[in-house]
């Protein structure tokens, strides 16, 4: 294909993607370094016969003209970066000379709001993703034993938790483990705890939210994998029994090695999904408890103050993160390419 | 099955992988058939404190409305509170981002499996990183030139937007579908006389049917399951399905209006439903598209 047909084909694509990828992705870098103004305040100085008295008043017209005719605000550099609702430095800087032990200075960055929610993102992407690919290829294996009539309404019903809308799923699911619903009386069943309530606790609100997560996409991880053992090849499957390996030498010999690239692709996926993770959190209501750095932002930009430079901020701060995340990907993929050309 | 053929499989493993199987179907698929149940109680029956088998038998529904089934909690939702209005909407926007987005990925996709330069390469990369950026901190960039052109708060503008997140992903799957097509196709095309666009347009297209729509599915749900971007840039009275319940468990202190959003729930997850029903197939083809290329 000539550079000029490819160029009209790959238009109308690549507008969107400028327009709606790329130049939000500048605008929040320049949002972020801007304030909102500060109202315009005059002093006004009123004589009467017993003496001068100086009233300080704000001048509602100027700020408004003010914040009309420079909507982006004034400008603050990194100031927002730095402050305590971000990277906190001077209070992490405080923290760590006052703190005598490792544990109390966790302790302090731990209630600051970015690194609580970072806290929360990580332990949920780097927790959930393994578990759910783990459980994704025990459900593989076990639906690739049984006979072919049932695979398919298997399939049918494993693919209701990964296609449900991920608000309505975790609300599904919360309702459920609600202490008047049935989940909720159940675990307080087991745990002999009439008053134990998932909500109230933070490390039970956490291992909920992942056990979540897992429910929601161990299905991809299934259909995947499954796909993969179709193509199992049988011919090594068969020497390696006649040469007398045990049904578990064959899944980790055999099965694993070619499932392999599919367990990278999977991984790839979920990380970049789980990382994102915010509609459970709504879903839960469980932001007293758990909150992660897409839920930082959408609380940051909803409500009646609109605070669109700390959203931002911790949206470029978010994007590093992915390409932190990302960058091994990056990396091998370059290499492999180069090694192709 | 050749492999059952292959390994005499004992009778334990079989019942063993079964039983697992059917505690995960459990799994899956219980909470969906428990709500659906629940959506026609009371709040005081779902929420039992007394005794949860109250949400099967609903004692307290049969009090209030003399029956043990209410339709209450739809009534409530669809009439009361305008949920019909949220399900236009949406089936509004997802119309669109399916339809655009599939006309503007095709073309893509294709230009994109059949230039051999290595500049495809770095567009797919760079499609990849964009799939990876979550959602809302595009939405943080939206907000204010949103504000200043008063583009905020329509439909088509967040109808627009999904159509331009979901191309990232809409590319790499029409790309790897276009791949498995023979290049002779087109290239026998083009030999008698088609232009590029001619032969995309009356010889790849016809064969790429179950491709394209995979790929719709795809950006079908996308639209259908957003939550950020909808909840953000949509006003009040243009909300769609999923905010528009987001908005319920808001106003939900006033007892009843939680089964208004368990209600709205069961609504809005039985389209998805059908939608398994009727294309299982082409789901699982999706899900392992991207996967053939490792």
């Amino acid at each position: 294909m000539r550079h000029r047909t490819f160029f009209w084909f790959f238009l109308p694509t690549a507008l969107a993607m400028l327009i709606f990828h790329a130049a939000p992705m500048v605008s929040i870098a320049i949002q972020s370094v801007f304030l909102p103004h500060e109202q315009v305040v005059v002093t006004v100085e009123s004589c009467g016969p017993f003496g001068c008295t100086e009233t300080v008043t704000v001048d509602q017209e100027a700020t408004k003209a003010l914040r009309e005719a420079e909507p982006l605000g004034r400008f603050a550099g990194l100031q927002v970066y730095f402050d305590r609702g971000h990277l906190a430095i001077a209070e992490l800087g405080q923290a760590w000379k006052n703190s005598a032990t490792m544990g109390e200075f966790i302790s302090t960055m731990a209630n600051l709001p970015l690194y609580r929610a970072l806290a929360f993102t990580l332990t949920y992407t780097f927790v959930a993703t393994p578990l759910l690919i783990i459980l994704g290829f025990a459900i593989a294996v076990a639906v690739n034993n049984l006979g072919p009539m049932m695979k398919g309404p298997v399939i049918f019903f494993s693919l209701l938790p990964f296609v449900v809308t991920p608000l309505i799923g975790s609300l599904i699911l919360f309702w459920m483990v609600d202490a008047r619903g049935i989940l909720g009386s159940f675990i307080q069943w087991v745990a002999g705890d009439p008053t134990l309530s998932l909500k109230a606790s933070t490390s039970l609100t956490w291992i909920m939210i992942i056990i979540y997560g897992i429910w929601n996409s161990a299905p991809f991880a299934f259909v995947v994998f499954y796909a993969g053992l179709q193509t199992l090849p049988q011919d090594t499957l068969e020497s390696a029994m006649i040469d007398g390996a045990t049904r578990w030498q064959r899944i980790r010999y055999v099965v694993v090695p070619h499932i392999m690239p599919l367990v990278t692709f999977v991984a790839l996926i979920q990380l970049m999904d789980n990382f994102r993770v915010f509609e459970p959190i709504v879903g839960f209501s469980a932001e007293a408890h758990a909150t992660s750095l897409s839920w930082i932002i959408f609380n940051d930009l909803g409500g009646e103050t609109r605070q669109l430079s700390s959203a931002a901020a911790n949206s470029v701060l978010t994007i590093i993160g992915v390409a932190i995340l990302l960058s091994p990907v990056l990396v091998r993929t370059w290499r492999d390419f180069n090694a192709k050309t | 099955m050749a492999s059952s053929t292959v390994e005499n499989r004992s009778f334990a493993l079989r019942y063993g992988s079964m039983a697992f199987v059917v505690i995960w179907l459990i799994i899956a698929a219980f909470p969906f058939f428990w709500t659906l149940w629940g959506s026609f109680k009371v709040e005081l029956d779902f929420f039992s404190i007394a005794d949860w088998t109250d949400a099967l038998t609903g004692p307290r529904t049969e009090a209030v409305h003399g029956s043990p089934f209410t339709s209450a909690g739809y009534e409530g939702a669809w009439l009361q509170e305008e949920f019909w209005r949220a399900v236009i909407n949406t089936s509004l926007v997802c119309l669109f981002v399916v339809c655009v987005s599939l006309t503007i990925g095709t073309l893509g996709g294709y230009a994109l499996s059949r230039s051999g330069f290595r500049y495809t390469f770095w567009l797919l990369i760079i499609a990849l990183i964009f799939r990876a950026v979550p959602p809302i901190t595009l939405v943080a960039g939206y907000l204010l030139p949103f504000f200043e052109f008063n583009l905020w708060g329509h439909l088509s503008t967040a109808a627009i937007v999904l159509v331009a997140l979901n191309q990232p992903f809409t590319l790499w799957m029409l790309h790897s579908f276009f791949q498995k097509i023979p290049k002779d196709l087109d290239e026998s095309a083009k030999v008698d006389g088609c232009t590029q666009f001619q032969a995309f347009r009356h010889v790849i297209i016809p064969v790429m049917w179950p491709g394209v729509i995979t790929t719709g599915l795809f950006s079908f749900l996308l639209a259908y399951n957003d939550f950020a971007v909808t909840a953000m840039l949509l006003a009040k009275e243009n909300q769609t399905m999923v905010p528009k319940i987001a908005s319920f468990l808001g106003t939900t202190q006033t007892e009843g209006n939680v089964m208004f959003a368990v209600a709205a729930s069961v609504s809005a997850v039985i389209p998805l439903f059908i939608l398994v029903m009727f294309f299982q197939r082409q789901i699982v083809s999706g899900l392992t598209a991207g996967a053939v290329k490792g």
